[in-house]
C-alpha cells in the first residue's frame, strides 16, 4: 500500500490536496478561505492530470527541432485539459470574488453565517 | 450528409453568439435577439428530432478536422432532439411569461446582461444535451453554473446575493467532484469521447481489472452531478435560489438547469460507464435511497413552509427525488420514467412559477400563501394555471404528472427488490404532495378576508395580467395536457432514444 503511494507520489499528493480543498470549500465559514479551498481543489486536479500525462524522459509536446517522432514527446492531451481547466477555474474564481466583494460591501463581513443572519434580519424589517 | 445534421452545432453556436452580440445591444434588442435565438434553435431541434425519427438512428457530427478517437464530437438522436426541443419551449415560455418582472426587477442598464445569461444558459443546456465528449461536457457544466449564478444575482437584493454565493459554493463542490471523476476516467480508459471510452470500459470490465477505480469514478461522477442538480442532502440552496430570483429566472432554474445535469448523468451512465456496470456497482442503490428520502423530506419541508414560492421550490426537491428514484431502479423502464419525469417537471414547475406571479399581482405581492385567498377569482387564468399545475404535480389523471407516476409504478414492478419501497414511497409522497398543493389551491378559491374581518367575494375582472404572462400560462397549460393526454408517442420516443444510447 505504502509502496504504491510512494510509486505514485504525484497522484497521492493530488488526491490529498483535493480532499483538503474540498473540505475547506465545504466547511470553512470565511468566504475568502472558501475560494482558496476551491482553487486548491482545482489545482489538485491539474496536478493529477499533469502527472498522468508525463512520460519519463520525454519532451514538452512542442515541435521545435523538427523532430516529428511521436515517441519523443509526452501526451499533449492532459496539458490541453489543464489549460482549459485553468481558464474555467479563473472565471469561476473571479465570479466568486466579485460576489464576495458585493456581500462584504453590503454586510461588512466575510463570514457566511454572519451574512446569512444579517440577511434574515434585513428580511424581517 | 443531410443539411439537418448540422443543426445541433448551429443551435449551440447561435445561442452562444447571440449572447456575445447582446453585450453591445440595448436591453430591448437583446431581449428580442434572445427570444429569436430560442425560437430558432427550437425549430432546429424539432427538425433534428424529425430527422432522427425518420432515419431511425442517431448520428455523430465531427467538430473540426480530427476523426473519432481524437477530435471532438456532437451526437444527436431522438432523445437529444426531444429534450432540446422541450427545454427550448419551456425556456421561451418562461422568458415570455416573466418579461414584465424582468424589466422591473433588473436595473435598466443591466437588462442586456440578463439576456446574455439566458443565451449562455441556452447554449450550455444544448451543449450538455448534444455533446459526445466528456471534457466539453465539463466546460459547459461550468458555463451553465456561471450563467445560473448570473440569473440569480441579477436581482440586486441581499437575499439573492447570499443565495447566489451558496449556489456557487455547492456547484463548485459538484463540479470539482465531476472533474476529478473525468480525470480518473481519462486516466483509466485513455479517452474523452464517449463511444471509445465505453469500448475501453467494456474491455476493463471484461478483464476484471481496475475494480476500485471504476467504482470511485462512478460514485464521484454521480455524486458530483447529484450535488449540482440538488439531490436531497445537498438541496439547501434550492429554496433560497428559486424563491428569490426574478420569476423568469426561477422558472428556468427550477425547470431546466438541474435537468441538464440529470440528462448528462443518464447519458454518461448509458454511453460511457454502461448501465449494467453502474447497476452492478450498486451506486444506483445509493441514488435510489437518496431519491426516496428526498421525495419525502422535500414534501415535508414544503408543508412546513409559509411562503408560496419557497413552497414550490421545496416541491422541486421532492420531484428531483422522483427522478433519481427512477434512475435508481436501474432498469430501462425506470430510466424512461425518469426522463419522462424530467419533461413533466420542467413543464409543470415553470407553469407553477409563472402563474404564481399572476396570483401575486392580484394579491398585492405578499409572499405569505394565506394572502392569496381569493386570488383565483381575481386573476382567473393564473388561478386555473396554478390549479392545473398543482393537480399535475399531485398526479391527477389526464395531466403529465399522472403519466410519470404511472410509469414509475409500472417500472417498479419490474425490479422485485425495490418494488415495495418504491410503491410505498410513491403513495406517501403523493399524499404529502396533495397536502400542500391542494391546500394552496383551496386557499386560492376561498373568499378573501377584508381588513375588517368580513369575507369578500371578488369575481372575475379584478386584475388582468399582461398579455405575455397570460399567453405563457396558456401555452404551459396546453403543454401539460399534451404531455398527459398524448404521452404514448413521447414515451415510445424516449424508449427509442435510450435504445440509441447503447
Amino acid at each position: 500500500m505504502l509502496q504504491h503511494m510512494l510509486l505514485n507520489m504525484e497522484e497521492t499528493a493530488s488526491v490529498i490536496l483535493f480532499g483538503i480543498g474540498f473540505t475547506i470549500l465545504l466547511l470553512h465559514q470565511n468566504l475568502i478561505k472558501k475560494i482558496m479551498g476551491m482553487n486548491i481543489m482545482d489545482t489538485a486536479v491539474y496536478l493529477f492530470l499533469a502527472a498522468k500525462g508525463y512520460i519519463n524522459g520525454r519532451m514538452v509536446p512542442i515541435v521545435t527541432d523538427g523532430i516529428q517522432d511521436v515517441s519523443a514527446y509526452i501526451n499533449p492531451v492532459p496539458s490541453g485539459l489543464v489549460l482549459t481547466g485553468i481558464v474555467v477555474s479563473v472565471s469561476t474564481t473571479a465570479l466568486m470574488l466579485a460576489l464576495t466583494i458585493r456581500l462584504y460591501e453590503r454586510y461588512g463581513s466575510l463570514d457566511l453565517d454572519q451574512i446569512l443572519i444579517q440577511v434574515k434580519e434585513e428580511e424581517r424589517t | 450528409m443531410s443539411f439537418v445534421q448540422n443543426f445541433p452545432f448551429f443551435s449551440i453556436i447561435i445561442a452562444m453568439f447571440s449572447g456575445i452580440v447582446s453585450s453591445v445591444l440595448p436591453g430591448k434588442k437583446a431581449r428580442n435577439l434572445s427570444l429569436a435565438a430560442i425560437g430558432l434553435t427550437g425549430v432546429m431541434s424539432a427538425a433534428v428530432l424529425g430527422f432522427c425519427l425518420k432515419t431511425g438512428e442517431s448520428y455523430t457530427y465531427m467538430m473540426g478536422h480530427f476523426p473519432a478517437p481524437w477530435g471532438n464530437e456532437i451526437r444527436a438522436g431522438v432523445l437529444e432532439g426531444l429534450t432540446a426541443l422541450l427545454f427550448e419551449i419551456v425556456m421561451f415560455l418562461s422568458v415570455i411569461g416573466g418579461l414584465k418582472y424582468t424589466a422591473a426587477d433588473v436595473e435598466e442598464s443591466k437588462q442586456n446582461l440578463f439576456y446574455i445569461m439566458i443565451d449562455l444558459m441556452l447554449s450550455s443546456l444544448l451543449a450538455l444535451v448534444y455533446t459526445n465528449d466528456l471534457f466539453t461536457a465539463y466546460v459547459f457544466v461550468e458555463i451553465n453554473t456561471i450563467a445560473g449564478c448570473g440569473l440569480i444575482m441579477i436581482r440586486q437584493k441581499g437575499r439573492s446575493l447570499s443565495s447566489a454565493i451558496r449556489y456557487m459554493i455547492l456547484s463548485q463542490l459538484g463540479s470539482g467532484l465531476f472533474l476529478i471523476g473525468l480525470s480518473l476516467l481519462y486516466d483509466v480508459t485513455g479517452h474523452l469521447l464517449m463511444s471509445p471510452a465505453k469500448e475501453a470500459v467494456a474491455l476493463i470490465e471484461a478483464s476484471g481489472s481496475y475494480e476500485v477505480p471504476m467504482l470511485v469514478i462512478t460514485a464521484v461522477v454521480s455524486v458530483g452531478l447529484g450535488i449540482k442538480s440538488g439531490l436531497y442532502p445537498f438541496h439547501y440552496w434550492i429554496p433560497d435560489t428559486y424563491g428569490y430570483a426574478t420569476p423568469a429566472a426561477s422558472a428556468i432554474l427550477s425547470g431546466l438547469v438541474s435537468k441538464g445535469y440529470i440528462f448528462l448523468l443518464i447519458k454518461i451512465f448509458y454511453r460511457v460507464l454502461g448501465r449494467e456496470n453502474v447497476v452492478a456497482s450498486h451506486i444506483v442503490n445509493v441514488l435510489f435511497v437518496f431519491g426516496i428520502v428526498g421525495m419525502i423530506m422535500g414534501s415535508l419541508h414544503a408543508i412546513a413552509e409559509k411562503d408560496t414560492r419557497r413552497m414550490i421550490a421545496y416541491s422541486s426537491v421532492a420531484q428531483i427525488g422522483y427522478i433519481y428514484m427512477g434512475i435508481g431502479l436501474g432498469t430501462q423502464a425506470g430510466m424512461v420514467a425518469a426522463v419522462f419525469h424530467i419533461f413533466t417537471h420542467s413543464a409543470t414547475k415553470a407553469l407553477l412559477f409563472i402563474s404564481a406571479v399572476g396570483l401575486y399581482e392580484a394579491s398585492g405581492n405578499k409572499k405569505d400563501y394565506l394572502s392569496l385567498r381569493g386570488a383565483g377569482y381575481r386573476n382567473p387564468l393564473a388561478g386555473i394555471g396554478f390549479g392545473i399545475g398543482a393537480l399535475s404535480m399531485v398526479g391527477f389523471p389526464m395531466l403529465a404528472g399522472f403519466i410519470s407516476k404511472l410509469l414509475f409504478a409500472t417500472s417498479a414492478l419490474q425490479s422485485p427488490h425495490k418494488m415495495f419501497l418504491t410503491l410505498i414511497a410513491l403513495a406517501v409522497s403523493t399524499v404529502l404532495n396533495a397536502v400542500y398543493f391542494l391546500r394552496l389551491v383551496i386557499t386560492l378559491y376561498r373568499p378573501a378576508v377584508s381588513p375588517e374581518g368580513h369575507e369578500v367575494l371578488e369575481h372575475a375582472g379584478g386584475t388582468k395580467s399582461s398579455w405575455n404572462l397570460r399567453l405563457a400560462v396558456l401555452c404551459f397549460l396546453v403543454l401539460n395536457v399534451v404531455l398527459g393526454m398524448f404521452s404514448q408517442p413521447i414515451v415510445n420516443a424516449i424508449g427509442q432514444g435510450l435504445m440509441m444510447f447503447d
